[in-house]
């Protein structure tokens, strides 16, 4: 008794920055929740893959049209019939961009859950296991991040029959060694956590400590990793359809490019074809990059707190960092 | 010679400014050593960090002064600080395993600070052995890395890296907390003869207590970011004012005497972003009064240089 009460008196240790709060913690997952919905870039990012999302789910309804009809003249300008005007076979655009956005969304979505996990069975053995298992599981993940990308990428779906499964499964194939890399020397740091120790030294099972104890450490690196693998899937998907590696009678947003090409839309003038597809590949980039930062900033109290004293700093028009800055003025927060 | 007043520290954090360190005043004479006591994140260290503006982001100092020969170091601009720093006052690390740089030979390290201050390689050379010889290591240890030494040659290394430059006042962040007992002995009877032999004046940061009472010449208690209690060293461990520093001093047993059942402070620090109304002692004092949810204390001169910030001791009761 005497001695609890004693290291509650004075606790060893202290940093300059430490202050325990006295309330209790509060659910740590809906703070986290809270805390991302106040980031402007997670609201940002999160909008624009929500309403993707919606018009690849309620594409019959948004574009009643059949997207592979011919519905008029080729190259028509934008009217109130075809929003979006038709393209270079006289179909409509409006309609093929909005069910371009399921097949885009789908390859995006499953290719980033998939080589997120291969990356991370292949990355968290690696690091866990060290000696031969991680030799070899090493030599292999450097082999494919040494591979170009583009020419491996095309050679593949140039030999395999063209079909959606196909591009994931190329695009996986190529995608998961970056993730890996990074699950691997992120897993090697914490392994040397004393947590870890504790854990083994408790008898916890191997699968429990990479799983219960050694993963959550590492979530938002997970999820950042596979919002990047979206991003890089969608704009790799467009680039090998643009190319005519891919299933052309298909509607995504990478064969709306390749058509436009196809059929000269740049000398027609008729950028209705080629902006959209364009732009929607631009912007499901931005938002799932947005959404990257914004986690980031959510999971790093330090990069919030920067971002803070950043502000007030340029406030007070100061812009050296050598010194802790004075400011005698009330800070508004 | 080190004269602060009213220093103001704030951290910035999504939950509002941490208010680390609010309204401290305190000085420090030539020759003297002043202890400064308190539990973690009473803001001593943020106080001994913001005295050398050396803090990170996001702390921000908002008000005050430090004083020291006549020049205000608040109002220094950062190549101004950068010649003043380890000259005038120099800094010992919390842990020396951090404080050293793991690559580099010791040499080096003890090097960097004087070429910075314009001594000559050769100068340095001279100047690193007499170093050496003062805190009692080998001179050929300069070539060794840290990881070759122990815990407390290390920290004798830092301690001879703060000296360096011959500074008038060493500031100490708790410089034996990673030590054990009979090396932190050791060191503090070192650091006690150097003191005799330099004359340098020492700000002492600890939460051990009786080692505050036995190296220093002065105290000061911190609560909150706050000095509650200021005074010589051996009248403040034989006449405690402040309830907490009463609560402090009953945290630990003294070797001889009665045995008495050791009570501690119930409850914990309060947090800096909201902190209690009027004393920030009051949600913990066993002797708190209505007035005490009110009115913040005004420090009050008891007697000849002890000071206490306390309604018990106020005026006006």
């Amino acid at each position: 008794m005497s001695i609890i009460t004693k290291v509650q008196a004075m606790d060893t240790g202290s940093g300059p920055a430490e202050t325990e709060p006295c309330e209790k913690p509060v659910s740590t997952q809906r703070d986290f929740l809270q805390r991302l919905f106040r980031q402007p870039k997670a609201i940002i990012g999160i909008v624009i893959l929500t309403v993707f999302i919606l018009v690849a789910i309620f594409a019959p309804l948004i574009a009643p049209i059949d997207p592979n009809a011919f519905v008029g003249k080729p190259n028509l300008h934008p009217t109130l019939v075809n929003w979006l005007g038709t393209t270079g076979q006289g179909q409509d655009v409006f309609s093929q961009l909005v069910w371009g956005t399921r097949i885009s969304l789908f390859i995006g979505f499953t290719v980033g859950f998939l080589s997120t996990l291969l990356g991370l069975i292949m990355g968290m053995i690696a690091g866990y296991m060290p000696g031969i298992v991680d030799g070899i599981l090493n030599m292999f993940t450097n082999v494919f991040l040494l591979i170009p990308g583009l020419p491996l990428l095309i050679t593949l779906a140039s030999f395999l029959p063209p079909g959606i499964m196909t591009v994931v499964m190329v695009l996986v194939f190529t995608g998961w060694s970056w993730p890996a890399r990074v699950f691997r020397s992120q897993t090697l740091c914490l392994r040397e956590k004393d947590f870890v120790s504790a854990a083994v030294v408790s008898g916890e099972k191997t699968g429990r400590i990479v799983f219960s104890e050694i993963l959550p450490n590492m979530l938002s690196l997970v999820v950042s990793s596979f919002f990047g693998s979206v991003s890089y899937a969608i704009a790799a998907d467009a680039g090998l359809a643009f190319l005519g590696f891919e299933d052309v009678n298909k509607v995504s947003w990478g064969t709306m490019l390749f058509w436009a090409s196809n059929n000269s839309a740049l000398l027609q003038e008729a950028w209705w074809t080629f902006l959209p597809p364009g732009l929607c590949i631009a912007l499901v980039s931005f938002a799932t990059t947005m959404l990257i930062y914004a986690m980031d900033e959510v999971t790093n109290p330090r990069l919030r707190s920067e971002k803070e004293i950043t502000r007030v700093l340029r406030k007070f028009h100061i812009f050296s960092r050598r010194s802790t800055p004075v400011i005698k003025e009330p800070i508004t927060q | 010679m080190l004269e602060v007043r009213d220093l103001r520290v704030v951290y910035l954090t999504a939950h509002g400014s941490v208010k680390a360190v609010d309204g401290v005043s305190m000085t420090i004479q030539p020759g003297e050593v002043l202890g400064l006591a308190g539990e973690s994140g009473s803001g001593k260290s943020t106080l001994a960090h913001a005295i050398l503006r050396i803090l990170h982001p996001p702390a921000l100092i908002t008000g005050g002064q430090a004083i020291f020969a006549g020049r205000d170091i608040m109002e220094m601009e950062d190549a101004e600080l950068e010649q003043f720093r380890w000259k005038e006052i120099s800094i010992v690390f919390q842990s020396a395993m951090n404080a050293l740089n793991p690559v580099m030979r010791i040499r080096d390290q003890l090097y960097d600070v004087m070429l910075q201050h314009g001594l000559t390689k050769g100068e340095a050379h001279e100047r690193a052995v007499q170093l050496f010889d003062l805190v009692g290591i080998e001179p050929r240890r300069l070539d060794s890395y840290p990881h070759q030494l122990s815990g407390g040659m290390r920290q004798r290394v830092v301690i001879a890296i703060a000296l360096a430059l011959n500074p008038p006042l060493l500031i100490m962040d708790e410089p034996t907390t990673a030590l054990d007992v009979v090396v932190q002995k050791d060191i503090l009877q070192q650091i006690a003869s150097l003191r005799e032999k330099l004359g340098f004046s020492i700000l002492f940061i600890t939460h051990d207590l009786s080692l505050l009472v036995e190296f220093s010449t002065h105290i000061a208690i911190m609560y909150a970011g706050e000095i509650v209690e200021q005074s010589q060293a051996r009248e403040l461990f034989n006449h405690a004012l402040h309830p907490y520093t009463v609560g402090l001093m009953n945290s630990f047993p003294s070797i001889g005497g009665d045995r008495h059942k050791l009570t501690g402070i119930p409850g914990s620090p309060p947090d800096l972003v909201t902190p209690p109304t009027g004393c920030r002692f009051h949600p913990r004092c066993p002797n708190m009064m209505p007035i005490c949810t009110q009115v913040t204390p005004q420090t009050n001169l008891i007697s000849n240089e002890h000071s206490v910030a306390c309604h018990l001791y106020s005026e006006s009761k």
